[in-house]
């Protein structure tokens, strides 16, 4: 872990979690602190996503602790969890826009369940978050008459509306073209510069996404490998970490072995 | 045999475990009708959906239904020299037992189905994840207009079920087989007591909780059904689920209000 004094505001301590036979987190320890943009990398089916619904108190760990803001989310009741996640903001990846309201009342939703501002306030803040997301025009839309990438911004106004701490991004460009993906990471860029929220990605994007994070954190065999920052990530001698960063990152990192290869091929 | 022990035991937890997240499903919900803010808007709009937009297929059942039994009553009776007293099987029968339970059969069909199918897409599609990590509880806003409206529309389907069968049956029974008009009111006013009416109300308000808690707990539980509740097929058969345990439901409170108010 590298040294960082901001303050702890994620913190995950052997955390284990099994579903019937299969142990899918098995040790997890993670700190995510104040301000930061930490990514979760990892292959397919190494538990990214069950991580992060530990974070976000959709499901309860077998053994360990999942501290937000210093509340265990694993112990604490409805109404503290409630509380916790007063300051969240999430962009699902599916967007789990609700299908049967139009964007704008997607988008306003927040705002009436959980203040009492008057519709002109609604109105006024939910037009500014649309501008934000380049959005005009497709206030009455459906979510179903909308492209993948404008659910996407749909989901992160919908996510930021009442300028939450931290937000979670599950695979924020899954499915998205290149132009999109890059389109999705400029607004992440610009809302955090403006909100100053602590994110956590979850995403596949590698490398693109190193270029957006404070940290990386490698989940594979049910732990998290390493957190490092991006740089020290590439460079990591953690088997684990070298294996994903040969893999996703292409041939440079893999000259050695290819010629290894070549060599085994001869001597047959 | 082990493994047939381990079956029924496995079966029994999954029972028990199905049965008390239901109990705490229906309390939360509960809950969330008595806490504050209350909305209107949201349950207007259930009451329009679970009620008024039944009222047409309550009208043709109840009138239908109404007139059967006149029908079989008129056959029957006049055996015995009794078609005077047809106005009272007809009201008796209408009152007390078929028109809660036909409206309330009916209203699962219609609405029962809808809602599972609604809360289950919900569910796949984490709408409701969604929801509760916007700090919404789902009971209170997706569940609450639901119960309120289940619970007020049932007994008022039911009166419509009840005066329209009651009229089918005096179509077919005065009209038709020219039993005698006063008779057949008479009759019927001077047998038709308030236990009656009271136990038809409580049945309907009863059968109002059961159907909706039932529908939208198996929506809302959908990816603990052991059958596997992903994909479309999985909201289908849920779906499926719901409508059969909702009836069987019916039929066994039914019984069972029954057997306690008489």
């Amino acid at each position: 872990m590298v040294e960082d004094n901001r303050k702890a505001i994620i913190e995950l301590i052997d955390l284990e979690k099994s579903f019937k036979q299969q142990k899918v987190l098995d040790g997890v320890n993670l700190t995510i602190r104040e301000g930061t943009t930490m990514v979760i990398v990892g292959a397919s089916g190494q538990g990214k996503s069950v991580l992060l619904k530990h974070m976000l108190g959709l499901l309860k760990p077998d053994r360990g602790r999942v501290l937000v803001f210093g509340r265990d989310l694993s112990t604490i009741g409805g109404k503290e969890l409630k509380e916790v996640r007063q300051e969240y903001g999430v962009l699902f990846q599916n967007v789990a826009l609700f299908d049967s309201m139009t964007v704008y009342d997607n988008v306003a939703l927040p705002l009436r369940e959980r203040t009492k501002s008057s519709e002109a306030e609604i109105r006024s803040r939910v037009e500014e978050k649309l501008a934000l997301m380049d959005l005009q025009g497709t206030e009455d839309k459906f979510p179903a008459q909308l492209s993948g990438g404008m659910k996407k911004r749909v989901g992160l106004a919908r996510a930021l509306m009442l300028n939450p701490k931290i937000v979670f991004f599950d695979e924020p460009t899954t499915g998205l073209d290149v132009s999109r993906s890059n389109e999705i990471y400029r607004l992440f860029y610009k809302t955090q510069a403006q909100l100053k929220y602590t994110a956590v990605i979850v995403s596949h994007d590698v490398p693109k996404i190193f270029k957006l994070a404070d940290y990386v954190a490698l989940v594979a065999g049910g732990k998290v490998q390493e957190c490092l920052t991006p740089e020290d990530f590439q460079l990591s001698q953690n088997p684990a970490i070298k294996a994903f960063v040969k893999e996703t990152m292409g041939p440079i990192y893999s000259s050695e072995e290819e010629e290894m290869g070549f060599y085994e091929t001869d001597q047959r | 045999m082990l493994k047939f022990m381990e079956r029924v035991g496995d079966d029994c937890l999954y029972f028990l475990e199905q049965a008390g997240r239901m109990g705490i499903f229906l309390f939360n919900c509960l809950l969330g009708i008595l806490r504050p803010p209350y909305k209107l808007g949201p349950t207007i709009r259930q009451l329009h959906f679970i009620g008024a937009r039944s009222i047409f297929v309550i009208l043709f059942t109840g009138a239908f239904t109404g007139m059967v039994l006149a029908l079989q009553g008129y056959y029957a009776l006049r055996k015995v020299g009794s078609e005077g007293f047809l106005g009272s099987a007809v009201g008796l029968s209408l009152i007390r037992e078929l028109g809660p339970v036909l409206t309330a059969l009916m209203v699962v069909g219609r609405a029962g189905s809808a809602i599972c199918a609604e809360i289950g897409i919900m569910r796949n599609s984490e709408q409701i994840d969604a929801l509760e990590c916007m700090a919404i509880d789902p009971h209170k806003y997706l569940m609450a207009p639901k119960f309120i409206a289940g619970i007020l529309s049932l007994p008022l389907l039911t009166f419509i079920f009840d005066v329209i069968g009651i009229f089918g049956g005096y179509v077919v029974g005065v009209g038709l087989f020219g039993v005698n008009e006063g008779a057949y009111f008479q009759g019927m006013y001077s047998s038709v007591d308030w236990p009656d009416i009271h136990m038809g109300i409580v049945k309907s308000l009863a059968f109002g909780l059961l159907i909706i808690w039932i529908a939208a707990a198996k929506g809302y539980f959908l990816h603990f059904e052991r059958s596997g509740g992903f994909g479309a097929e999985g909201v289908s058969r849920t779906t499926t689920n719901a409508v059969v345990l909702s009836s069987v439901t019916i039929l066994v409170w039914n019984y069972l209000i029954t057997a306690i108010l008489l």
